[in-house]
């Protein structure tokens, strides 16, 4: 077992209704679920793999495959979608070159689209992992990119 | 009441006296997720820095949300014996001297400030609660909200918190659910359900355990209400939830929350342990013998988990898929088999006033068939968005242009949208409906829990409709066919009107899927999906028409029917679209007016917003005349 799911891990009985917490818990810590993850997780409960999976894929949270540093998460609330959201998201996926769900190559940023963030007096809103850039027009997705840059 | 709760509140009070000061100036600072996202903390931190380093005597507080998100980031000043002033649109500079002005001299700087609460403003600024935003309000969920330091226990005492508890108490159980049913109160979760009922149906099956569960799960993809209640009054929750526990007989509850809310799950932490210390939460609550205790479980994106079964299949480990029919109700036979109690969370948070105050004073507010307050969060095309809180009986009209302020730039009201996904959009000739359960269920609306978008000129109704087919599409569990294939297929229809592959009979045919995805679907989400559909066609079929029969969208949204166009008779060719074009679709020289490559573009409409607005140079066209010359290649 990896270490880092081992440490998680530990905090739990091995409870069956303990999965979805588990699986939050281990996403927390590493970023995403890889296999041997689910695998360690099914292990500690003692459940098939399979169980696991089904419920894990059921969850919008869970993501399954390395993502990229920095999350930029793009509000599709009903707010920000009546007020352009679409047409931000359609400049971010230009700008960084992948659509939505996506990393990019370097594995800086990943694209993905929410709902309401609980700012829609802002809208249309796009979240960059905690920081919040509100009242946006499509030709500002470049300098969101360029602020959020970790080496900036 | 209970001796051990006056000794309690009597320490409250004085705590407070003692943390407060209230000899020297109070700043408070709006810090929910929206004050926060405007700048907030730097705001807190910048006045932290301020004090500290110039020694200025005052206390800072973090609050939640006053509601009035559009004017954030927002500080209150209340200096010793002066009416509480809001400065709005605060940056870490404007702070600085609003404490060098007001604070440490006597300028209350008219040109940053809002306007004051209360009585006896200075003259030159406005009274707020009395104002437009205010006066027609009625604070009774969010009374808290805002005004309140949500983590300190202390300050919700102080406003008449856990005294609720403290008398259902010494209630018999029965008359808790008396008083409940005698209330009126109905459930805040969308459906509208009488929560008295609920209780007593809880309250009926003997079992060995029982389970009280708060949905915080707030699936609608446009609405804030519940986390804000959460983030700004959480103990109110959490009395709530206790009462209902003594009143079914149950020791443990849950707080089902939806994934994306870290401070919610913060501030609710942070109250549990509060509550437990002072023995209003835990074992032998209040010395009375009632043991009950919290647990957090944060929901993990599925929007079908705020449906009851399926929430509690989710707590229980599983895929959240609601339970099939015929199923044993969740009051008898909810979490692990057990009789389970399941509200939202601003029908718990009023619970306790219910009690405290009495079901009469409960019912003297709103209609008689929807007593109490609606608690709706105010966006989209307004010039106000924000929180709020009315009484229920108030028309659309008044929330939209007195507490909204009216549509953003002066444009043209067109809809107003209410119940997410599950519900309709309402045009201008409805906006003098009162807003209760059932006038706006019979308008081809909803309540439900609080979302309320106004829509106006520049939004495409079908668009609006396929946004949230699109949404319910891929939020279906799956179980029913006719949910799962049914959304899919006129999400596809949909799709192919705003393309411009709309045919005709699209429109019946959408309105007979949606009434067999109804008829066959075994939970509300399937149920209720194809309603923004079916409410827009009602009201605005001229608009699908017009797409289909023409190929034009008049809100000029859908991308594939319109097209952008210089015009050259405004254009100065002063190049800037040409620039700012990502695509380079755009050529023209200096003094030569500019032209769109209509092969090249992709519709971005960034030059159309580029293009300064007194020459306006750039146009959208639509219809079936225009699509075909851009087509053709002829100038755009
Ligand atoms: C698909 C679906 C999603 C729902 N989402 C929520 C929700 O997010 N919050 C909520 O309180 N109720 C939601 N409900 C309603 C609940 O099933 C339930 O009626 C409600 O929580 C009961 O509380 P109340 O009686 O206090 O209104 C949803 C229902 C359905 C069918
Ligand atoms: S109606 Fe839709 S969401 Fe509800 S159980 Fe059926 S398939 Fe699932
Ligand atoms: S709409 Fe976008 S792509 Fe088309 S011409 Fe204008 S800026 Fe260029
Ligand atoms: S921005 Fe407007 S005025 Fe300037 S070149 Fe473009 S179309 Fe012409
Ligand atoms: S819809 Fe985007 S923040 Fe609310
Ligand atoms: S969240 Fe700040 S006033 Fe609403």
């Amino acid at each position: 077992m990896q270490e880092q799911t081992k440490k998680v891990l530990s905090g739990f009985e091995g409870k069956p209704n303990e999965v979805i917490p588990m699986l939050q818990a281990v996403q927390n810590e590493i970023g995403y679920l890889p296999e041997e993850a689910i695998r360690d997780i099914a292990d500690h409960i003692g459940i098939p793999e399979s169980k696991v999976y089904g419920t894990a894929t059921f969850y919008s949270q869970f993501y399954f495959s390395r993502r990229g540093d920095r999350s930029v998460k793009v509000c599709l609330g009903t707010a920000c979608h009546v007020r352009g959201g679409m047409q931000v998201m359609d400049a971010l996926e230009r700008e960084m070159g992948i659509k939505a769900g996506e990393n990019t190559p370097d594995y800086k940023f990943s694209l993905e689209r929410v709902n309401c963030v609980g700012s829609c007096a802002l809208a249309p809103v796009v979240m960059v992992d905690d920081d919040v850039f509100g009242r946006l027009v499509p030709k500002q997705a470049k300098e969101v990119l360029e602020k959020s840059d970790p080496k900036v | 009441m209970i001796q051990k709760f006056d000794v309690i509140e009597k320490e409250a009070l004085e705590n407070l006296e003692k943390e407060q000061k209230s000899d020297i100036p109070q700043i408070y600072v709006g810090c929910a997720t929206c004050g926060n996202a405007t700048g907030a903390q730097s705001v807190v931190q910048t006045i932290t820095d301020k004090l500290e380093k110039e020694n200025i005597k005052a206390e800072i507080k973090e609050v939640g949300c006053i509601g009035m998100c559009f004017a954030e980031v927002l500080l209150d000043v209340i200096k010793p014996g002066q009416p509480r002033i809001s400065y709005h649109g605060v940056t870490p500079e404007t702070a600085e001297e609003i404490v060098d002005s007001y604070l440490v001299k006597d300028d209350h700087r008219p040109d940053l400030a809002l306007g004051y609460f209360g009585e006896g403003g200075p003259a030159d600024v406005e009274r707020i609660d009395t104002g437009d935003v205010f006066k027609n309000q009625q604070r009774v969920i969010l009374k808290n909200c805002g005004i309140i330091d949500p983590e300190n226990i202390n300050e919700y005492i102080a406003h008449g918190g856990y005294k609720g508890l403290a008398e259902a108490l010494e209630m018999k159980q029965e008359d808790i659910i008396s008083v409940l049913k005698d209330s009126g109160l109905r459930g805040r979760g969308g459906a509208g359900f009488p929560a008295g009922r609920k209780w007593e149906s809880c309250l009926k099956p003997q079992a060995d355990q029982k389970y009280v569960i708060c949905n915080a799960d707030e699936g609608d993809p446009g609405a804030f209400m519940d986390r804000s209640v959460l983030e700004g009054d959480p103990h109110s929750v959490i009395e709530g939830m206790t009462i209902a526990g003594y009143t079914i007989g149950s020791s443990k509850g849950y707080f089902y929350v939806r994934a994306e809310y870290p401070l919610a799950i913060k501030r609710l932490r942070k109250a549990i342990a509060q509550a437990k210390e002072k023995n209003l939460l835990g074992d032998d609550i209040l010395g009375t013998g009632f043991n009950f205790d919290l647990e957090i479980f944060q929901g993990a994106g599925a929007f079908v988990c705020g449906e009851s079964t399926a929430l509690v299949m989710s707590i229980e480990g599983n895929r959240g898929w609601p339970k099939p029919l015929p199923r044993p109700r969740t009051t008898e036979e909810g979490l692990w088999g057990k009789p389970t109690l399941l509200n939202n969370v601003k029908t718990f948070s009023v619970v306790p006033q219910v009690l405290s105050k009495g079901a009469d004073w409960f019912k003297s507010i709103g209609t008689e068939g929807s007593p109490g307050t609606a608690v709706f969060a105010l966006t989209g095309k307004i010039n106000r968005s924000g929180l709020i809180e009315v009484p229920m009986g108030i028309e659309l009209k008044k929330i939209i242009y007195e507490i909204g302020g009216g549509i953003l730039d002066d444009k043209k009201f067109k809809a107003v949208q209410t119940g997410g996904p599950s519900g309709g959009c309402l045009p201008e000739d409805k906006l003098h409906l009162a807003v209760d359960f059932d006038t706006l269920v019979k308008a081809g609306s909803m309540m439900g829990s609080g979302g309320m978008v106004v829509i106006d000129e520049s939004t495409c109704m079908v668009d609006v409709a396929r946004y949230f087919l699109d949404f319910t599409f891929e939020e279906s569990c799956g179980q029913c066919v006719p949910c799962r294939q049914g959304t899919q297929q006129m999400l596809e229809i949909l799709n192919d009107i705003c393309e411009g592959r709309g045919r005709e009979g699209d429109i019946e045919y959408l309105l007979e899927m949606g009434d067999s995805i109804i008829k066959g679907s075994i939970c509300g989400l399937g149920q209720t999906a194809p309603n923004p559909v079916l409410s827009t066609i009602q009201y605005f079929r001229d608009e699908y028409e017009a797409h289909i029969k023409d190929h034009a969208c008049p809100a000029l949204v859908c991308k594939n029917l319109i097209v952008f166009h210089i015009d050259e008779e405004k254009c100065t060719a002063c190049g800037r679209c040409r620039k700012a074009c990502p695509v380079e679709a755009i050529s023209g020289e200096k003094k030569v007016p500019h032209t769109i490559d209509q092969n090249k573009c992709t519709k971005c409409g960034i030059c159309f917003q580029e293009c300064p607005e007194r020459f306006s140079a750039v146009v959208r066209l639509t219809g079936k005349e225009n699509l075909a010359a851009a087509a053709s290649g002829k100038e755009g």
